[in-house]
């Protein structure tokens, strides 16, 4: 028993910071906007999530500091994108080159230094429920975030009036600018959340998963969350399902490894790559489902005219 | 895409190099690291050593360095470039450099190469390698005394020569304490994320491993040992910062020793290529301060350090293979082109070797 609840929680812990980060750029694409600087802005979060924590002691604030790091690093790009209509696929690829520079950069000094971690939050009497009481009730903080943010984006998009003009957006930026919805208002608000999800992913990475700092220590999860969105096909709680799908997957072979079961690892640790290559497969293949889920003006620069 | 990013880095380090190129008269060592050296683990140790040539050397050297170069045709730019801008000596210290550190070394005669862990040698290029197995068998030993499952989990990056040796010299060092002495072991198929380390890590001591080794790079394992309250050893690096209470030892790396004798030897005119295997004895292999364990196991530890610098090698008979078949006989011990290739476990290891 003792080790299901183990593994679940290994698995909530792999899985938590893909679904924040992939959260975000969901809402990002789903305004029309696609930016692939989430490995960038993740790993800035979790340069400045370290050094907050380390320099004050406190990892509260070096939380707040990673979503700050995040937001202001998406802002960068947002206003490259959105105010200078540049090519979103190169800026958001540039933003993750400078992301993964500057913070090795800003870091430095933090190599070889240990960090603060976040404590646990036990809900008092729930948390020691057996079983369900541990891994609903006795996680780090940012886990809980991460349920409710998933609980809270899908309210948003499709039961908010909000919402829905962000998805119209969108679909067709172009028809919302002739209702008189200010486009790149919405856009920048969406890149600014975005990139504040992809900053709490990489806080989460260097105060709770791994509490260190170290050059490079997103190691790739940026790209998976944005793959997560696609795999999701836009749909919140897809991201939910499929970041717990690629964390267990992953947690698993390596019991089954530590097991003694003769598995290729190579191979199952390409298996999430290996369904995401599925589901886009068999998405395209259903024209009226991709036209339904996919934001029509994705990766569209927009320029109003006046 | 990584490429690219690797091509930007490349680009701004040797900026930085071209600026500091001037005095003449100093002798200008460079060295090329495969990761950045803010990794706290492999490269970061070789950087280690090049800033104690600079301490030992004074103004008789100006050192230069280009980090995150990738094992490739990047790899030839890079020893190019630094042999254009004046190096004298370049150490290139991964594995993967080696043919393009040969390939540089019939361009430029007169600048010395130097390759680490790799084979091929030249009029100008000799190599240099440490036998970190020395020091695994060590840990073995402390492992065996200091588990109470009598299982320890045994993180690992990719099935090459260089790790699968680590792990026979683990488990030969166990048997010699206790013969049933088991070894999880996990191959992470990376030589650093820390995410996936810790996973693996909590993976192991799930399924009753309380001694964690690692033959990948980063901290996260031990953190997750000290979580815990259990042991286990660091890498590259002393560690024990990060683990106070759990680290039990760490098989560092100390390359400062050997740099400097090199750059002296190049300052001196003496410098010849050469082909050098250090372990304990030259100080390239050090066992980082023996923590959190009893004194007896600290002396045994200590003895079996001690026997191995005298020049006893863990690879002695005999030894049989995983399958059961001999390898070395009572007394024989195994040759260094053997060991350089291994590619085989011996017996009482409990994992097939992926191919």
């Amino acid at each position: 028993m003792d080790i299901t609840v183990n593994i679940l929680l290994t698995i909530a812990t792999a899985a938590t910071p893909l679904l924040i980060a992939a959260i975000g750029e969901l809402v990002v694409e789903r305004s029309g906007v696609l930016n692939l600087g989430v490995e960038g802005m993740m790993i800035m979060g979790a340069v400045g999530g370290f050094g907050a924590g380390y320099l004050t002691g406190s990892p509260w604030i070096g939380l707040l500091a990673a979503i700050a790091m995040g937001a202001v690093f998406s802002l960068l790009f947002a206003v490259m994108t959105l105010s200078l209509a540049t090519n979103q696929v190169a800026t958001g690829l540039s933003l993750t080159l400078l992301g993964l520079g500057l913070s090795g950069m800003i870091g430095t000094s933090f190599v070889g230094q240990p960090g603060v971690r976040l404590p646990n939050l036990d809900i008092p009497g729930l948390s020691s429920i057996p079983v369900v009481g541990k891994l609903l009730f006795g996680q780090d903080p940012i886990f809980y975030i991460s349920i409710a943010l998933t609980a809270a984006v899908m309210w948003f998009l499709f039961k908010t009036r909000t919402g829905l003009t962000l998805r119209s957006i969108g679909d067709s930026h172009a028809s919302a600018h002739a209702l008189g919805i200010k486009v790149i208002r919405y856009r920048y608000l969406s890149v600014i959340f975005g990139g504040a999800c992809a900053g709490l992913a990489g806080g989460h990475l260097s105060l709770v998963y791994t509490p260190q700092w170290v050059e490079n220590m997103s190691a790739g999860r940026g790209w998976i969350a944005l793959a997560l969105v696609v795999f999701a096909s836009w749909r919140p709680w897809r991201v939910l399902a499929g970041a717990y799908i690629f964390g267990a997957v992953w947690i698993g072979q390596l019991h089954a490894q530590a097991f003694g079961i003769p598995v290729p690892s190579q191979m199952l640790s390409s298996l999430p790559y290996l369904a995401t290559v599925v589901v886009l497969v068999l998405i395209s293949r259903n024209k009226r489902l991709t036209m339904m889920n996919t934001p029509a003006s994705l990766g569209q620069p927009f320029v109003p005219d006046r | 895409m990584k490429k690219l990013l690797i091509a930007l880095m490349t680009t701004t380090a040797a900026l930085s190099l071209a600026a500091s190129a001037e005095a003449a008269d100093k002798l200008k060592a460079c060295w090329v690291y495969t990761g950045p050296i803010g990794d706290f683990g492999y490269s970061y140790q070789h950087d280690q050593g090049r800033l104690e040539v600079e301490k030992a050397l004074g103004d008789k050297v100006e050192t230069a360095y280009l980090e995150n170069v990738s094992e490739g045709p990047d790899a030839d730019r890079a020893f190019e470039r630094l042999a254009r801008e004046g190096c004298k000596i370049i150490f290139g210290t991964s594995f993967g450099f080696m043919d393009a550190e040969v390939k540089v070394a019939k361009k430029f005669p007169k600048v010395m190469f130097e390759h680490a862990t790799g084979y091929k040698t030249g009029d100008n290029l000799g190599i240099y390698n440490a036998r970190f197995y020395e020091g695994r068998y060590v840990l073995g030993q402390i492992a065996a005394k200091e588990s109470k499952s009598g299982v320890a989990g045994y993180i690992v990056s990719f099935p090459i020569p260089e790790v699968v040796m680590g792990i026979n010299s683990f488990m030969l060092g166990a048997q010699s304490i206790n013969p049933n002495f088991k070894a999880k072991i996990v191959w992470v198929n990376s030589w650093f994320d820390p995410g996936k380390e810790a996973d693996a890590a909590k993976a192991l001591f799930d399924q009753g491993a309380d001694i964690i080794v690692q033959h990948t790079d980063s901290t996260a394992a031990l953190q997750v040992a000290e979580e815990r309250k259990l042991h286990g050893f660091g890498q590259s690096s002393d560690m024990i910062k990060f683990a106070p209470n759990a680290q039990l030892t760490s098989l560092t790396d100390e390359w400062g020793p050997y740099y400097i004798s090199r750059v002296q030897a190049a300052i001196d005119g003496t410098w010849k290529p050469d082909n050098v295997w250090l372990g304990i004895k030259d100080g390239a292999v050090k066992l980082a301060p023996y923590t959190n364990m009893p004194d007896d196991v600290k002396a045994l530890a200590e003895a079996t350090e001690k026997k191995i610098a005298g020049g006893w090698n863990p690879f002695t008979g005999p030894i049989a293979k995983q399958d059961g078949s001999a390898w070395l006989k009572d007394g024989e011990v195994a040759d260094d082109g053997t060991l350089l290739g291994m590619n085989f476990y011996i017996k009482g290891v409990d994992d097939k070797l992926p191919q």
